[in-house]
């Protein structure tokens, strides 16, 4: 047993560095260097300015990188620090289509890890890969902050809620043949580029599209509604219930 | 008595659009904010303070107190950010939060950084949440154009900047120090303390942390007081909170209700566990809370009911598991977890968690070797507590909890499979054909 030596990072072999190709023009620079200007201190940029590269260029390209250090003032090692510290960035293109599946604990135990498989025969791709057209990537995901909706499967980090084998297959099936595939909790699908120009800080105007939440996000208003409880009146409080120390 | 359940927070999701600026002012939303205006920033401090709101983001430390360490005579910019990094399995509250009622947020940014002082504040929202982080942003836009942020707000002569930053990806964000060098454009990693955020946060500056839930609660004690916040709730838990009950039961969702509730109230409004399961073990509040079974049923969920049950009241995140459920499984799920979430900086934390996936992988194989329970809580010991920040006591918590109430069901790990002894597709909410592993 020699896994011990191998890489915790099993991913990171596979990364192609001879691919030098960007689509950064002056026009992402002077984006770039906005987002740089939003902060007090430029560097607090750096997150967003990767998401907008992965906007730009599918993945954290070596130029991104180039251009983020060079804009901050700080080494592309630095950069490179932080790209390959967080998960959310690419070092090899992501489909236009991102999807995650949730395998943490509790959607695990509900059917996630069920799901999973499901996507991967579906797709004919493994966690971690792109298929062989570009149109869908797959990834196994941590905890999501969506677990009254668990199992969850997200696409361009929208929600997809409650998912069923039967769902998956529909969801994938639709993404790979460029139907229009709406979120659960959100909006209508666009692109993971389109999301990570949003996630740099880019409104994209869709905002208003989508519920307030979703039937576990309102059930207990709803119950409190039925039984009308409500927090006190402040201009009729209760009267303060006895302490030990007042007995 | 107060009722069962207290919207305050949640009170408007259900209505027309809440998101919006418009709908949020035509239910009263901003009204604490002039309220604040009007006061001086030290008496909405004390406000908050006196109000016994504690933190809701897991540690439940005392809000205003926390504010009130920030030093005034600092010559440095201050800054509030608000953590909504929100990541703790289990956890689920401020994303619909966020996604709802953005504006109850960002009043209470406003209110917030009044108090302490500060001229910019933050919102550092976990990336992974497109259309929250759309709302946010949608929702300062709103307030900037309204004039509630910007320079000389409502001709108060208070000046405030908000900035809604997405992060990339990185559980260990949540952690307060590590969120601060995340929002400084580094890799994310907690600091030595001291010093403290409050005297060398951001920039080095004097900084407040709170959770969203934690901020967002500040205008409704702006416009209802002391003595209707501390109507509800326990002696030292006082307020509403939201609880989220997820997993096996039968209807998972969100609560809002004054701290000291029962799970078995919760249980009872939400139609109990699963039809025809009973509950096995649940977490109070996220993961790293070490896990309850059946007799904590009647526990009140408040900071000092979970303290002397031997865990914490975390984030309120209610994961509810039932018999068909392997503890086996779960343990190595969430050990998984932080060894995929170590952020390395600590040897104990990025080396232990590795090992004790090894571990538990053979437990869960039903190829562990007797001793390796004790091997196991050994190596455990010698993580917790060894480590820069919380992220490791959390890790382990949930590896000795689930020993401490489940002991036999490792040690079967020695000869039999958890698949086989729990078949997964049981625990599925949907019907599965063939054999899971």
């Amino acid at each position: 047993m020699n896994g011990h030596f191998e890489s915790h990072f099993p991913d990171s072999g596979s990364v192609d560095y001879s691919d030098q190709s960007s689509n950064i023009d002056s026009g992402t620079i002077t984006e770039l260097r906005e987002l740089a200007d939003r902060y007090p201190q430029s560097r607090s940029a750096l997150l967003p300015m990767l998401h907008l590269v992965q906007s730009v260029d599918g993945r954290v390209s070596p130029r991104g990188i180039e251009v983020c250090a060079d804009i901050l003032g700080i080494t592309t090692a630095q950069v490179s620090g932080v790209a390959t510290f967080y998960t959310m960035y690419k070092r090899r293109p992501a489909g236009t289509h991102h999807v995650g599946v949730c395998t943490t604990a509790l959607c695990a135990v509900m059917g996630g890890d069920i799901l999973l498989e499901r996507a991967k025969a579906k797709l004919g791709i493994d966690e971690g890969q792109t298929t062989p057209c570009g149109k869908v990537s797959l990834e196994r995901l941590e905890c999501n902050a969506a677990c009254d909706y668990a199992p969850v499967m997200m696409v361009n980090w929208e929600f997809f809620d409650n998912m069923t084998p039967g769902t998956t297959d529909e969801l994938l099936e639709a993404l790979m043949n460029d139907a229009e595939v709406s979120s659960t909790r959100g909006a209508t699908i666009t692109s993971w580029r389109a999301a990570e120009r949003v996630l740099a800080g880019f409104p994209d105007g869709r905002a208003d599209e989508g519920p307030a939440g979703g039937p576990a996000t309102l059930l207990g208003l709803g119950i409190a509604r039925e039984n009308n409880w409500n927090a006190p009146d402040p201009g009729n409080l209760p009267a303060p219930a006895e302490t030990e120390e007042a007995k | 008595m107060t009722d069962l359940l207290t919207p305050v927070l949640s009170a408007d999701w259900d209505g027309d659009r809440p998101w919006t600026l418009e709908r949020y002012e035509s239910i009263g939303g901003y009204q604490g904010m002039r309220k604040a205006f009007g006061m001086l920033p030290a008496d909405v401090m004390s406000l908050v303070k006196e109000s016994g709101l504690r933190g809701r983001g897991g540690a439940g430390f005392p809000t205003g107190l926390k504010w009130s360490l920030v030093p005034q005579d600092n010559p440095n910019p201050k800054y509030l950010v608000v953590n909504a990094d929100e990541s703790e399995p289990g956890t689920c509250k401020d994303m619909p939060l966020m996604m709802a009622s953005p504006h109850t947020l960002v009043e209470g940014v406003i209110i917030s950084a009044y108090a302490i002082g500060a001229n910019t504040a933050f919102i550092y929202c976990r990336g992974e949440v497109l259309h929250v982080i759309r709302r946010l942003q949608q929702a300062v836009d709103e307030v900037r154009a309204a004039g509630y942020v910007g320079t000389d707000i409502l001709g108060s002569g208070y000046d405030l900047n908000i900035i809604v930053h997405a992060g990339a990806g990185a559980y260990i964000c949540g952690e307060e120090t590590a969120l601060l060098d995340s929002l400084e454009g580094r890799r994310g990693q907690p600091r030595l303390r001291p010093p403290f955020p409050a005297v060398a946060g951001l920039y080095a500056s004097p900084t407040v942390i709170n959770n969203v839930e934690s901020i967002a609660s500040v205008p409704s004690i702006l416009n209802n007081g002391i003595a209707w916040f501390q109507a509800m709730g326990t002696e030292k838990s006082k307020g509403m909170t939201l609880f989220s009950l997820s997993g096996h039961v039968a209807r998972p969702g969100q609560f809002e209700a004054p701290l000291g509730v029962t799970l078995r109230q919760l249980l009872d409004l939400s139609g109990g566990v699963r039809n025809g399961h009973q509950l096995k073990f649940f977490t109070p509040g996220g993961s790293s809370t070490p896990i309850l079974t059946a007799e904590h049923l009647d526990v009140p969920l408040d900071y000092e009911g979970m303290a002397a049950a031997g865990t914490m009241l975390g984030t309120k995140a209610l994961q509810v598991f039932d018999e068909t459920t392997s503890v086996v499984r779960t343990t190595l799920r969430w050990t998984e977890f932080y060894k995929h979430e170590s952020c390395g900086k600590c040897t104990p934390c990025r080396e232990g968690f590795w090992w004790l996936v090894q571990l538990l992988m053979r437990f869960e194989a039903g190829t562990a070797e007797p001793g390796d329970v004790d091997k196991m809580l050994d190596i455990c010991e010698n993580i917790g507590g060894r480590s820069f920040c919380a992220l490791a006591d959390g890790g382990v918590a949930a590896i000795v909890s689930a020993v401490k109430y489940f002991r036999d069901e490792f040690e079967q790990g020695y000869t039999t499979p958890a698949w086989e002894l729990f078949p997964y597709g049981r625990s599925a909410l949907f019907a599965t054909e063939g054999d899971l592993r």
